[in-house]
């Protein structure tokens, strides 16, 4: 066993158990840590890739960025834990042993299918061509995200601006 | 190693967020389960960019992050608002628009 194939093995089972722990929490501020830990091990196997640049920016943006916006609303409306609710016999006798076929086959298919795929040589200075692609051949696409960027600025203070009629409620009360 | 253990993963990854989204009812976890599965399609980009031995998978995995955290601000922007108007983030009480 080679030692990429010892840290691939566990970072994917880190990833695994971090995606199941999402799902099987009920507090989400629960899930939002479970779904970091899915990421920072993700960064990892970016790294393993030889795709430095995108695990850097995985770890700034998405588990620095993203998912602090996530704890920082679930904090701001106090979510409580998820109401249970008395799952149908059908959800579960039929729903959870198909959901766990359709992962099995989804994997099995999938990893069949490019089973003769290798990985090429890895190129030398990926950062830097990277920086080419993206400044030379994809620099109209770049220009359009930083309006899409300024756009979902503005979305979301109109969105979450409160009007002027609704009255602040005061006190502090767990929304479920 | 074979480049299918890392798709077999972003397979798996993106099955997991399918079941988080169907089977939650909280409506941020269920946003949560869409960036599960956005980060699971990243991995299968990243991986097939290094079988082709192109670095453009990179690139699309940059514009899916930059659509990501556009998708979350104004995502989590409507989840503020549901709680301020419904008092609750359980999806089966946001039921305005059912018939």
């Amino acid at each position: 066993m080679t030692p990429q194939l010892l840290i691939f093995l566990v970072l994917a089972a880190i990833a695994i158990a971090g995606a199941v722990n999402v799902i099987l929490q009920r507090h989400p501020i629960h899930s939002a840590i479970s779904l970091i830990t899915v990421m920072i091990a993700l960064a990892g196997l970016f790294l393993l890739l030889e795709s430095e640049f995108i695990a850097a920016v995985q770890i700034i943006v998405y588990a620095g960025a993203i998912m602090v916006l996530f704890v920082f609303v679930i904090m701001l409306l106090n979510a409580g834990a998820e109401e249970r609710t008395d799952m149908s016999r059908m959800a579960c006798y039929v729903g959870v042993p198909l959901a766990i076929f359709l992962l099995i086959e989804l994997a099995y298919q999938i990893g069949a299918a490019t089973l003769s795929m290798t990985p090429q040589p890895p190129a030398e200075d990926v950062t830097r061509g990277l920086s080419m692609l993206l400044f030379q051949d994809f620099v109209f696409p770049f220009e359009l995200t930083s309006i899409l960027i300024l756009v979902a600025i503005l979305g979301a203070l109109v969105l979450a601006q409160r009007g002027e009629s609704v009255p602040a409620k005061s006190g502090r009360e767990t929304i479920t | 190693m074979p480049i299918s253990y890392y798709l077999a993963l972003s397979a798996v990854l993106f099955g997991l967020g399918v079941i988080g989204f169907v089977f939650k009812r909280n409506i941020i976890t269920i946003f949560m389960s869409i960036e599960l599965m956005l980060n699971a399609v990243n991995l299968a980009f990243i991986a097939f960019g290094r079988a082709l031995g192109q670095l453009q998978g990179q690139v699309f995995v940059f514009f899916v992050i930059v659509v990501a955290a556009a998708e979350a601000a104004v995502g989590l922007a409507i989840v503020i608002v549901i709680a301020r108007n419904r008092r609750s983030l359980n999806v089966e009480r946001i039921n305005l628009l059912k018939l």
